[in-house]
């Protein structure tokens, strides 16, 4: 071992500090990070939304057949879609809050694109139930809307928080009119 | 061992509650090597990278595989076609598969021509042995999962190998299928052991390690180290050399991966599996032709069923076939012609294995599984008494001696670099 460490000796004395074999170290380091990393990203990326997944992401459907005051739930992306005809007292009501005074300030024009057709996610905002309030007779809360009954939240007929613990209102999902009736959300 | 005094701070409060550190340093970094070990002897690590590499991308592959007989091929397919990188992680998984055979095959026949099982390193190869028929195992259960035609048939010409035994076959073969035939529970058991077996592996690779670690590496002359003198530290002079190693195996590796994905493989795999036809020409994987041809040389269903299980059950006596008390093949001219005729053997029956059983092969066939193991059962004993070995070298450090035929030993041992 001795002899080893006195050529050493000798070789870092004789070479610059900076010497070829330190770029070539280092060089290497940086290659073997670089594979490691183009083997390790697969690994992690393989979790992420399969193609096929990614394919089904959107949903049409065709709201002319949703009569005045009634709902619907459709299931986009493994989570429930609700989308209400709104009665045009539903809509007044909606149009004639004041958004400054909400937790979640948001008019109601803002929500939709078409003021007959709500179209919101159904999961609560607090802790991801599915509130009440699509099906005839269920309770609606006190702002006409839906009811979390998980933890008490009220939403309005905009969908927005009124009271209860929600923090935000009910989430618009991405959608566009694909004509007159049909909706393609997604 | 002795408490290593570390620089760091955290590392010594660390390591004096749990000496984690020491054990490394002794084990991975001090422990010392003999210094004359080549290139044969990167193939241990090779297969421990190996066993991980197929541990991580099975584990990612079981993300999204399904273990049910409707689903599972299509399955496998939304993997090669949908999942964000299925395509590579699969051909790893499977192309792993052969190149772990292959680095474990090299690793054994290394062992065979340098007496690495004789003593004090008996239970290190039985161990070895134990790891080879682990990754049988678990090689022929993850080779069902796609549930191909290959898949499926092979599923069924192993698993009625179990029938041969008299008397309790049929209950065992039912045992094994959960039904009547290679059915849905059979998949769903398979995947469950092809997820459970490779971890058992790692166990028993842990034990093959610290039988490993009590005596050390044999190496190319087959003779103990007799000090510091003989011995390198196995950081860094091992581990670049490993490194070494392994940027090589990754070449060849990432060329059959990205290049010849399918060469190792059989194109009926990809066909559904189907209950109601047998493939034309069915043969295992590559790895499994030399048994499959010692199966097959036997007109015996029971007799062929010994024979194959005899084929790896005889290495596991090895140590007491082969008496003779020189280690490395390097001074056993005898037994040196013996091991290249033993591997070619081997080479011959993997030929035979993947022909058709009939004509000629099958008498070459049954010739090769008579030499095998009269290789083994006949050969080596006698050679034991009967062969007069090469003079051995003093010491690793000491390779030079006088006396005639030492020659060969001598000018091979010492061109290992320091």
């Amino acid at each position: 071992m001795a002899n080893i460490k006195s050529t050493k000796n000798a070789r870092d004395a004789a070479e610059p500090q900076k010497s070829r074999r330190d770029f070539i170290v280092v060089a290497t380091y940086a290659m073997g990070a670089v594979g490691a990393g183009a083997f390790v990203w697969p690994l992690i990326d393989q979790m992420n939304p399969a193609a096929d997944t990614l394919a089904l992401a959107s949903i049409e459907v065709d709201v002319s057949k949703i009569a005045e005051g009634q709902s619907i739930t459709l299931k986009w992306r493994g989570k429930p879609v609700f989308i209400r005809h709104r009665t045009a007292t539903e809509i007044a009501e909606a149009e004639k809050v004041i958004s400054a005074d909400l937790r979640d300030p948001e008019e109601d024009i803002a929500r939709v694109q078409k003021p007959e057709y709500l179209v919101v996610l159904g999961v609560c905002t607090h802790l991801g139930c599915v509130p009440l309030g699509q099906k005839v007779g269920e309770v609606r809360g006190e702002y006409d809307g839906w009811f979390c009954p998980c933890h008490g939240s009220h939403y309005d007929s905009s969908g927005r928080i009124r009271k209860g613990p929600a923090p935000t209102n009910l989430e618009v999902p991405p959608y566009s009119f694909l004509s007159d009736d049909v909706i393609r959300i997604g | 061992m002795s408490e290593k005094q570390f620089s760091n701070p955290v590392v010594r409060w660390i390591d004096h509650r749990l000496p984690i550190f020491t054990f490394l340093n002794h084990e991975a970094h001090e422990y010392p090597t003999p210094k004359n070990l080549n290139y044969f002897w990167n193939f241990g690590s090779l297969a421990g990278i190996a066993l991980v590499v197929m541990i991580i991308t099975g584990i990612a592959l079981s993300m999204s595989y399904t273990a049910h007989v409707d689903y599972a091929f299509e399955s496998v397919e939304r993997i090669m076609r949908d999942v964000n990188h299925g395509w590579l992680l699969r051909y790893i998984h499977m192309n792993g598969a052969s190149f772990f055979f292959i680095v474990v095959f090299i690793h054994i026949f290394r062992g065979l021509y340098y007496g690495s099982y004789k003593a004090p390193r008996e239970l290190l190869w039985i161990l070895g042995v134990v790891i080879l028929l682990l990754m049988m195992a678990t090689a022929f259960m993850g080779y069902v999962l796609p549930w191909g035609q290959m898949s499926f048939w092979g599923a069924t010409v192993i698993t009625n190998l179990f029938s041969a035994i008299p008397g309790v076959g049929e209950a065992i073969v039912s045992w094994l299928w959960g039904g009547f035939s290679v059915d849905n529970p059979t998949l769903n058991r398979f995947f469950s052991l092809h997820f459970l077996l490779p971890f058992v592996i790692v166990g028993v690779v842990v034990l093959h390690l610290v039988a490993l670690h009590r005596f050390g590496s044999n190496n190319p002359l087959g003779i103990d180290t007799k000090g510091p003198q003989d011995t390198l530290p196995f950081h860094p002079y091992y581990t670049i050399k490993d490194f070494f190693g392994l940027s090589v195996f990754l070449t060849f590796f990432a060329a059959a991966v990205f290049f010849f994905p399918n060469f190792m493989g059989h194109p009926d795999n990809y066909i559904p599996a189907n209950a109601l036809q047998t493939p034309a020409y069915i043969v295992p994987e590559w790895y499994f032709l030399p048994f499959y041809a010692i199966l097959r040389a036997v007109p015996d269903k029971l007799g062929g069923v010994l024979a194959m299980f005899g084929a790896i059950a005889v290495l596991f006596i090895l140590p007491w076939l082969d008496r003779s008390p020189v280690r490395s093949g390097r001074f056993r001219p005898v037994f040196k012609i013996f091991f290249w005729l033993l591997l070619a053997d081997c080479v011959l029956l993997g030929y035979i294995g993947a022909k058709p059983a009939e004509g000629v092969y099958v008498l070459i066939g049954r010739l090769a599984t008579v030499w095998y193991f009269v290789h083994f059962l006949v050969i080596l004993p006698v050679l034991s008494v009967i062969e007069t070995p090469r003079p051995l070298p003093q010491s690793i450090s000491k390779p030079i001696f006088s006396g005639s035929g030492g020659m060969v030993g001598a000018a091979a041992a010492p061109k290992e670099k320091v």
